[in-house]
This record gives C-alpha cells, sequence and structure tokens, in this order.
C-alpha cells in the first residue's frame, strides 16, 4: 500500500537527521514501522501474485498451442516444451481453408476485421458529432440523452437480440455482416459518446471561441478545431470499440449462425469447441489467432487506451 | 457514468431564466439548441430503433402467447394474457436462475472490485517495470472472452487441466475436481463437511478475474489525483500506513467505487456470454439470462423468454431503486 519507496526512505532519514530526536519515526518497532515493513514485502508478494494468475492463462494457451496432443494427455503438468516437441502444425491446420481440411480461420480473421473496422467507423461518426453535442451545447432534452443510454446497458443483450432476430430474419438482414454491425454500433456508441465527452469537456473552450469571433461556423470549428484537439481521445475510442466488436460473441452467435462463410473469430472458436474430434491444442492455437490481433493493439496503445478510457475519472 | 450532471460552466449559454435578455442572445440560444439535436440526433435514432423499440417490442411479447415457429404471423393485435408471466413466476427453475444471478452478481461485483482495489493500492506508487505489470493487469479484460473462457476450461479440467495437476501431486487432492460440472462438492475443513457449489464458485472467480482490471483502472486514475500533500502531511504527523489508507485514501475513491458497484452490479446481473461459454448453464450456474436464451432457443418459447427478461429487467431496476434509495443520498452531489 503506502510503501516508502527507496527515494523517500532517504528524505525520511535526512528529516530524522535535522529534526529533533521527538519525531515518531526511531528506530523502535513502533506500528508504523511494522505497517510500513509488513506491506512493503506484502506489496511485492501480492504483485507476483497477480503477474501469474494474469499471465499464466496466456502462457498456458500458447504452451498448449505448440505441444502435441499426445504429449499432453501423457505429462499435463509440464511447463516447458521439450524442444524437439514444439511445433506450429495446429496453426496450419486452424488458418487453412476448409476445402483444405482446415479451419478456415483466415476468412473468419477477414470477417472479424471488417465487422470490426466498420463498427469502428460508424460509431465515430455518430459519436463524435454527438459527444461534441452533450459537452458543448445547451439543447433540450440534454440530460434526458444519458438517462437513454443508460437504458442500453439495463436490459440483458439478449432481450434486444429477440426482436431484433425476428426483424432481420424478416428484412433478410440475417447472416449479413452489415446487420451485425447495426447492433454492435447501438452497443458501442453510448460507451464512446461518453469516453469522448469526457475529453471534450476538459479542452478549453477559448480557442473555439476565437474561431468563432473569426467568423467561422459551428460546423467549421468542430471539423477543424475541436477534432485535430480530440485526435487522442478519437484513438482511444476508436480502439475500444474495436476491441469490443472483435471480442463479442452473443450477437454473432444469433445473426450468422446459419452463413458459415460469415462466421467471427469467435463464433467459429466457439464452434470449433462443440465438436468432440478437434483436439484441444488446435482450440488453443485458434485462441491464440483470436486473441493475439487484440493483444498486439493493446500494447502499443496501452497508455492511449487507459487513458482515454479514464479521463474525467479523476473527477469522482 | 453516463449519468454525470453535464457541464455547467457553458460560457456563451445565457442561464434559463433569464429569458428576456435581448433578442439576439435568444436567437443565439435556439441556433445552438438546433444544432445540439441536430448532432445528438443520430445517436438518438439509433439507440431508439435498435435498443428501446426492441425492448417494448419483447414486453409486448411477454404478454403473448408465441413460439418461435409462429412469431412471424404474430402482430400488435394479439391475445394478450399474463399466462407467460404467471408461468415464469410460478417456475421453481426461475427461482433458482434468479437465486443464481443474484449470488453470481453480488459476489462477481464485490470480488471484482475488492480485486481491483488492492491491485490499484500496490501498483500506485511508480516501481520498475510498473508499465508492464499495469498493463498484464489489465489483459484479462481486454482478450476476447470466447479464448478466455476455453482456456479457462482447459486450466480446470480433470483429466489433463494444469490446475488439477497441481492439486493433486502438490497439494494432495484424492481425486480431480470438475470445477465447472460439479453442481455441489464436499469441502472438509477441520473435520468440518460442508457442500460448496463448486460450479458457481468457479464461474464466480471467473468473472473477478476477467473483470477486477476495470475496477482497478478507474481506482488507479482516481489515487492517483489525490494530491501528494495529503499523505506527506498524514505521514508528517505520524499517520501509519493503515491509518492513512482509511482516512485519506478511502474517502476519496469512496464516490468511484460507489459508480463502479452499480456498473459492475447491472453488466453482471445481465451477464451472458461468460457464464454460457463456461458451463453452459449447467451444474447450478444457470443465470437468469442464460435462462432465456435456453427458453429462447432450446424450447423455442418467444413469450416465455420476452416474460422472464422483462421480469429480470424490473427486479434489476427495483435493485437499483434500492441502491439509490440508501446510497444515492450521501453521493448527491458528485451524481446527482
Amino acid at each position: 500500500m503506502t510503501i516508502a519507496s527507496s527515494s523517500t526512505e532517504r528524505t525520511a532519514s535526512a528529516e530524522r537527521a535535522s529534526r529533533p530526536p521527538t519525531i515518531p519515526t526511531s528506530r523502535r518497532w513502533n506500528r508504523d514501522r511494522v505497517e510500513t515493513v509488513v506491506f512493503r514485502w506484502l506489496r511485492w508478494l501480492i504483485i507476483a501474485l497477480f503477474l501469474v494468475v494474469t499471465l499464466f492463462p496466456f502462457y498456458y494457451m500458447v504452451l498448449l498451442s505448440v505441444r502435441s496432443i499426445q504429449a499432453l494427455l501423457l505429462d499435463p503438468g509440464r511447463l516447458l516444451p521439450e524442444p524437439g516437441e514444439i511445433n506450429f502444425r495446429t496453426y496450419s491446420s486452424v488458418l487453412r481453408s476448409v476445402d483444405d481440411g482446415g479451419q478456415g480461420f483466415l476468412t473468419l480473421l477477414r470477417n472479424s476485421g471488417i465487422i470490426a473496422i466498420l463498427t469502428v467507423l460508424v460509431t465515430l461518426i455518430v459519436a463524435i458529432p454527438g459527444a461534441y453535442a452533450v459537452s458543448r451545447l445547451n439543447f433540450f432534452g440534454r440530460r434526458q440523452v444519458s438517462a437513454l443510454f443508460l437504458a442500453v446497458y439495463l436490459f440483458p443483450s439478449i432481450v434486444l437480440a429477440i426482436p431484433m432476430f425476428v426483424l432481420f430474419t424478416r428484412i433478410g438482414l440475417r447472416g449479413n455482416l452489415l446487420g451485425l454491425v447495426i447492433v454492435y454500433i447501438s452497443q458501442t456508441v453510448p460507451v464512446a459518446i461518453y469516453m469522448l465527452r469526457n475529453y471534450f469537456d476538459t479542452v478549453p473552450q477559448s480557442l473555439e471561441e476565437a474561431a468563432a469571433v473569426d467568423g467561422a461556423s459551428r460546423m467549421r470549428i468542430l471539423w477543424s478545431v475541436s477534432l485535430p484537439l480530440a485526435r487522442p481521445a478519437i484513438m482511444a475510442t476508436a480502439l475500444y470499440v474495436f476491441m469490443i466488436a472483435w471480442n463479442e460473441y452473443l450477437f454473432a452467435l444469433l445473426f450468422l449462425i446459419e452463413n458459415r462463410a460469415r462466421w467471427t473469430v469467435s463464433l467459429g472458436l466457439a464452434q470449433l469447441s462443440g465438436s468432440i474430434e478437434i483436439p484441444t491444442t488446435i482450440l488453443m492455437a485458434g485462441s491464440v489467432i483470436l486473441t493475439l490481433p487484440v493483444l498486439i493493439l493493446f500494447f502499443f496503445t496501452e497508455r492511449l487506451l487507459t487513458e482515454g478510457l479514464t479521463a474525467g475519472g479523476e473527477k469522482g | 457514468m453516463t449519468i454525470a450532471p453535464p457541464n455547467q460552466a457553458t460560457p456563451g449559454v445565457p442561464p434559463p431564466t433569464r429569458r428576456s435578455a435581448g433578442r439576439r442572445r435568444s436567437t443565439l440560444a435556439k441556433q445552438e439548441a438546433r444544432a445540439g439535436l441536430t448532432l445528438i440526433s443520430p445517436t438518438v435514432i439509433i439507440v431508439l430503433v435498435v435498443v428501446i423499440l426492441p425492448v417494448l417490442w419483447t414486453i409486448m411479447l411477454s404478454f403473448q402467447h408465441i413460439r418461435l415457429l409462429t412469431l412471424r404471423r404474430a402482430g400488435i393485435f394479439g391475445s394478450y394474457s399474463l399466462a407467460n408471466f404467471r408461468d415464469v413466476l410460478t417456475s421453481s427453475d426461475f427461482r433458482d436462475s434468479l437465486r443464481n444471478t443474484l449470488v453470481y452478481t453480488v459476489f462477481g461485483t464485490a470480488l471484482s472490485i475488492g480485486v481491483g482495489l488492492v491491485a490499484a493500492l500496490v501498483v500506485r506508487t511508480p516501481f520498475r517495470g510498473r508499465t508492464i505489470v499495469r498493463a498484464s493487469m489489465l489483459l484479462p479484460y481486454v482478450a476476447p472472452v470466447v479464448a478466455m473462457t476455453y482456456v479457462w476450461q482447459i486450466m480446470l479440467n480433470p483429466q489433463f487441466g494444469i490446475i488439477n495437476h497441481i492439486g493433486q501431486s502438490v497439494f494432495g487432492w484424492k481425486h480431480a475436481v470438475p470445477f465447472l460440472s460439479q453442481q455441489t462438492g464436499q469441502l472438509s475443513l477441520f473435520g468440518w463437511h460442508v457442500g460448496v457449489p463448486t460450479a458457481l464458485i468457479t464461474v464466480i472467480l471467473f468473472e473477478a478475474w476477467r473483470y477486477f482490471p476495470f475496477a482497478f483502472l478507474f481506482i488507479l486514475a482516481r489515487i492517483q489525483a489525490i494530491p501528494k500533500e495529503l499523505e506527506e502531511a498524514a505521514r508528517v504527523d505520524g499517520a501509519t500506513p493503515t491509518q492513512r489508507f482509511a482516512h485519506i485514501i478511502w474517502p476519496q475513491i469512496k464516490p468511484v467505487l460507489a459508480v463502479l458497484a452499480v456498473l459492475r452490479f447491472i453488466w453482471t446481473f445481465n451477464k451472458f456470454d461468460d457464464v454460457y461459454l463456461l458451463t453452459g448453464g449447467g451444474a447450478g450456474t444457470e443465470v437468469a439470462s442464460v435462462r432465456v436464451y435456453q427458453l429462447l432457443t432450446a424450447q423455442a418459447d418467444v413469450g416465455a423468454s420476452a416474460a422472464q427478461a422483462t421480469v429480470l429487467a424490473v427486479i434489476l431496476v427495483v435493485c437499483l431503486g434500492v441502491y439509490f434509495a440508501f446510497f444515492g443520498r450521501n453521493q448527491g452531489e458528485e451524481q446527482s
């Protein structure tokens, strides 16, 4: 918890030297000292524990994807594969197209990519003006908009799925990527507006006012002043929306299940696990393929994403 | 989060009480209102069409006797009755699923926020490799749910899963524990034999593992915004680490914890894919949204599933109402 790092330790000892000896930070074992020492060790222990608990499943996933299923069944406790044991056949089998006896994950990757990118684009086109309006403009119903968004999350997504299922069946959008994108947008727009609005709230308005004084129209201000300023927040929002769309499972299951050519990676992987003859190692290779794009994206943009998500959170 | 009050300090906007201000200003305000409505309308339309209308439709369906096959012919003017609600409320499956949902939601929410708080406290001061540690702690949240549930399934597998292997070879378990398919396990502690809902606990632990990063992120952001002087002053006054936590950090993060509790409660209450992918709703883990799905797909009973979903939403609203009645008052300034 509040463990003194070595630098504060040093200043503390410096203080100790310069101050009269009545200061409670003496060498005696008082409560403060005991707590400080205990928490210093406890803290490292907990950090180590967290690292194991969060990272191990990912390591285990990669490990199993390169071991052979026989070796796994014989020696399930081995955490480092023998050098000769590693092979990447599982990956080629997952990625090969169905005609070649594989699982056709390349097509699924393309589908997931198209859906996620479309969702990001449309969400931003809708959410940027919306967030700007909620943050900057005073209009009738501005307060009610937030309540409307809360309604999105109040109902289980399965509730929305029932009528959408019927509707899409009727207008022929089932098995179509576009229908899925529409549903995803409704799920991502509220959170996108929340993130972007927090950012607009922190951007000083003086620049926009200056542009307004110079006679720029509101649309022009939004386009050439506010948007460039909000670029980091827009990037963060785009990434977050991308992850939501890439990872989604339920709607993909309901709307795309009949049309194998349109499956997403999540759906394809879930269907894979349903069949008994698919070995665990192939399932893990599929999991790695599903996880990798998101993790790569995340590691390159971690700071941007976390700051974008929590912008405004500091206010409480 | 989305319930924060709009920024009151928008300059250039006359307060609504000063209607009689000059004509110029009122047309400016009108212009602004029009621009605001134009910019927000795409959002509102999408939410209306894809969220609000389906919800209303679901409520209507819940009063009708409709199977998946007859759905196409169903219109607004069907025959309405309360039969679905009577069936739902009197069935013991519903009560079980409701109990599971509440247990899952309460413990899942509390655990994920508690673990997130601990995580935020241990990484709040800088150290070497902190960026890596922080990024690692976010991984469970950003990774796809399908992949994560399968990794857990395989780690917990009774035949070759690593957890059972370690349990048997290191901790001396007598036999493998089927974590995801056992409804009630016998746990002996100091000679006491107690039945524990193994699968439900496992599912709750998964929830905590996967969603603590969300709480962690927001709590950490709030803690780092606390002015350093506060804690320095307390340290000089001789406050111990626990005292500093209780009297300086805790009061500052309480509002964030309250918001997180509400959000996580709503999301966990409605959670579908985590439980469905882990256990398929078997072994005493059938939470309400999984049951809605089963009613819809396995039993093809649209009316019953809609009724169950509606009841669920009402219960959620009641829970939130109770929460705000008890805790909303003292947080009034932060949340309005």
